[in-house]
């Protein structure tokens, strides 16, 4: 599915990503871990394509193409999707609107006509129900207002409703009360299969009690220093990372 | 399928230009020469059978224009205009014997208005739309017209009313704006060629949208239009003209007068979608927009609300304005305005508040990208009598990229302390994340833009009529194609 090897990413001339290999394969549930300013958001950007991150040396290898050349459109219809950290309010476009825009965008791309206002409101309302949304908060314009955890409800609803083949969560558990949590958490689940990937990116160990993941990585001034099973994650909460980094 | 929609998807397929409605049509034309005096003044009265009264009016207003000035507040780059190298009149000649069906009219016309998407034939008088279509100068063929004659309500071209309702025409046009209002104003009065004129009766409710589709046909025709809307007392109406013209390499002069007239209890909607060719990336060509708009709320508690989206045309110059005549009278104008690459508009409104208890609503969405350039200029001004007056403005310009500018230029007058004033104002520039986000999602870049800009317009597109809405919000995307990446 994914397949990063010797990665190297500047911003504005600082190093942030020193080298960086990963390979998640089909079904596969990767956590990343690692301290503020370890690289893992910056690698969730990187992924996904955001501009003014300079890649300086290596290559990513999505499905047999070479992510580094695709677009952000192209990539996200290719099926990679992110779950955003701080997710962007977009000022008077209707929630429900931009999922129907986001779902037909991808259709579009695949050469598919746009999805039926019936089947999709269906879909929408199956998926919104599953995650606890309201009809009501579809209604309103995207994240405008929304709580911490609204946002992030919303975040998984997208995800669910695009079922991308590789998800990266970034520090989706961030704000989160421990209801939402469970919730954010069940959704993932229910996506979960032979077909698809996800990168999970958190700082806390406690996200993995409900997601579990396959590996374990540990990052740390942008190099992976240590990989494992889950009881990795354990580990790390009873030592701390700098202990972990240090026996790396 | 709703009539918009068909519009927007004929208009999609035609695209070999990037301005989607650069098509014209080869019809032979009647026209005088260039230049612009007496004769042609004369010739054009004639053209139209126009009784003396008319043509007095006419030349009055042509003496007028030539002592005035050209209006210079509006932060515009205008070259010069040449008034003597432009044709004040061309009317297709198939037209000169009125058709009396639409099987009569020349088929290149009807093709035309197919393109654009026109419900001119009878199915399409399912989706609610009475139009009074004007191609170049004369009204090709109005719909409608028995069953709003039914409820008394006359929509037809301002000629014919000049010959069936003189009365009407004789006792408001001119009153809302002066003939020595500004040069453009008294330009209009002496050349213009045809508009819509609509008079709603006493109580009555006009049950559909009225509509009016604009369109210049002719190359170098300058295009004079003059529409005159009446609301006698508690009537209401909605009207909505939408403007496209085809492509031309010159510029092309275009300076409308509109009067509206609002009785006692009287509600009047003016919707305007303006998309006309707004010249190429280089600037070369479009259309020079001059455009006097003015309603006058003359009875207690009437209303009138402006509705504009302004995305075409390489000079944009309007202030679609109220007077605030009647006590506890209301005006309102909502506007977005977009321009791109070198287009430039400077628009706005003006709120005269002269009634007791009077009040105004402004909202203005201004977009600027490329190397464009868009003022908003608005005034307030509430004068003595008008105790407990009340205003709110707000204007919000958005750019896209670093090259384009916004200008936001309000006066403020009060002459009463009673009143309330409110502006808010704000400047700011597309999001880079929004966009990031967007297409995180999977929409292509000029879609992000086109998604996050009618956003941020809502507010004022919401306010247009539903069939148009739909249309509206594509011309926002369209009109910004090529701005981003």
């Amino acid at each position: 599915m994914l397949e990063i090897k010797n990665l190297h990413v500047s911003i504005e001339e600082k190093k942030i990503i020193k080298g960086l290999d990963l390979s998640i394969n089909k079904g596969e549930v990767h956590a990343l871990m690692g301290p503020n300013g370890s690289g893992k958001s910056t690698l969730s950007y990187v992924l996904s394509g955001k501009d003014k991150y300079e890649i300086n040396d290596g290559t990513i290898d999505y499905n047999g193409k070479n992510l580094l050349e695709l677009d952000v459109d192209e990539r996200a219809n290719e099926g990679l999707f992110l779950a955003f950290q701080y997710p962007m309010e977009i000022p008077g476009v209707q929630t429900s609107f931009f999922l129907k825009t986001a779902i037909n965008s991808k259709r579009k791309y695949l050469g598919q006509s746009e999805m039926d206002a019936l089947e999709f409101a269906k879909l929408m309302k199956s998926k919104a129900e599953e995650l606890n949304i309201s009809t009501e908060m579809l209604k309103r314009d995207l994240n405008v207002n929304y709580s911490g955890g609204e946002k992030k409800k919303q975040e998984i609803l997208q995800m669910s409703m695009l079922s991308p083949k590789m998800a990266i969560l970034d520090e989706t558990d961030s704000g989160l009360d421990i209801d939402a949590l469970r919730i954010v958490s069940e959704g993932v689940n229910k996506l979960r299969n032979s077909d698809n990937s996800f990168l999970v990116i958190t700082h806390y160990q406690r996200l993995l009690n409900y997601i579990k993941p396959d590996f374990v990585h540990i990052i740390a001034d942008g190099k992976i220093v240590k990989s494992g099973d889950y009881s990795l994650a354990l580990e790390l909460e009873e030592k701390g990372y700098e202990e972990i980094s240090q026996t790396a | 399928m709703a009539a918009t929609e068909q519009t927007i998807k004929q208009v999609n397929t035609l695209g070999s230009s990037d301005y989607k409605y650069g098509f014209s049509t080869e019809v032979d034309e009647i026209r005088p020469p260039k230049g612009l005096n007496e004769e042609i003044i004369k010739f054009i009265s004639a053209q139209k059978d126009e009784p003396e009264w008319m043509l007095e009016w006419r030349l009055n207003a042509f003496k007028v224009f030539n002592k005035l000035p050209k209006p210079q507040w509006a932060k515009l780059n205008i070259p010069k205009i040449d008034y003597q190298d432009c044709y004040y009149y061309s009317i297709p000649k198939s037209l000169k014997d009125k058709p009396k069906s639409l099987d009569e009219i020349d088929p290149e016309i009807l093709k035309t208005y197919e393109k654009l998407g026109i419900p001119l034939k009878e199915q399409k008088m399912l989706s609610g739309i009475a139009v009074d279509a004007v191609f170049d100068s004369v009204s090709v063929a109005t719909t409608y017209k028995k069953q709003l004659s039914d409820l008394g309500i006359v929509f037809c071209s301002i000629s014919e009313a000049v010959k069936t309702h003189p009365e009407l025409v004789k006792k408001y046009l001119g009153s809302v704006i002066p003939v020595s209002d500004h040069s453009f104003a008294a330009l209009n009065s002496a050349v213009f060629t045809d508009g819509s004129f609509i008079y709603i009766p006493e109580g009555v409710r006009c049950p559909v949208e009225l509509s009016t589709y604009f369109r210049i046909n002719a190359m170098n025709t300058g295009q004079f239009e003059r529409t005159l809307i009446i609301a006698d007392k508690d009537s209401y109406v909605s009207y909505l003209e939408g403007c496209t013209a085809p492509m031309r390499d010159e510029n092309q002069l275009h300076a409308a007068n509109v009067e509206l007239v609002a009785l006692e209890n009287a509600e009047i909607k003016y919707s305007t979608v303006q998309n006309w060719y707004p010249g190429d990336k280089e600037g070369k060509g479009g259309i020079y927009n001059f455009v006097t708009k003015r309603g006058a709320c003359r009875g207690k508690n009437s209303k009138i609300s402006w509705t504009q989206v302004e995305t075409g045309s390489a000079i944009t110059w309007k202030y679609p304005s109220c007077i605030l005549q009647g006590d506890n009278s209301k005006g309102e104008f909502y506007s977005v305005a977009i321009t791109n690459n070198m287009q430039q508009a400077d628009t706005g409104t003006k709120m005269i508040h002269i009634g007791k208890n009077t009040s105004s609503k402004i909202i203005s969405k201004g977009i600027s990208a490329g190397k464009a350039n868009n003022t908003y200029r608005g005034l307030v001004n509430i004068l003595s009598k008008a105790k407990n007056a009340r205003n709110f403005t707000q204007c919000d310009s958005l750019l896209i990229g670093n090259q384009c500018g916004a200008h936001t230029v309000p006066y403020i007058e009060s002459s009463n302390s009673d009143s309330m004033v409110e502006h808010e104002a704000t400047t700011s520039k597309i999001n880079e994340d929004q966009l990031f986000y967007c297409q995180q999602r999977g929409l292509n870049s000029e879609d992000a833009v086109g998604l996050i800009v009618n956003g941020f317009c809502k507010e004022v597109l919401q306010h247009l009529p539903m069939e148009f809405a739909v249309e509206a919000q594509k011309l926002v995307a369209i009109s910004l194609e090529g701005s981003v990446g």
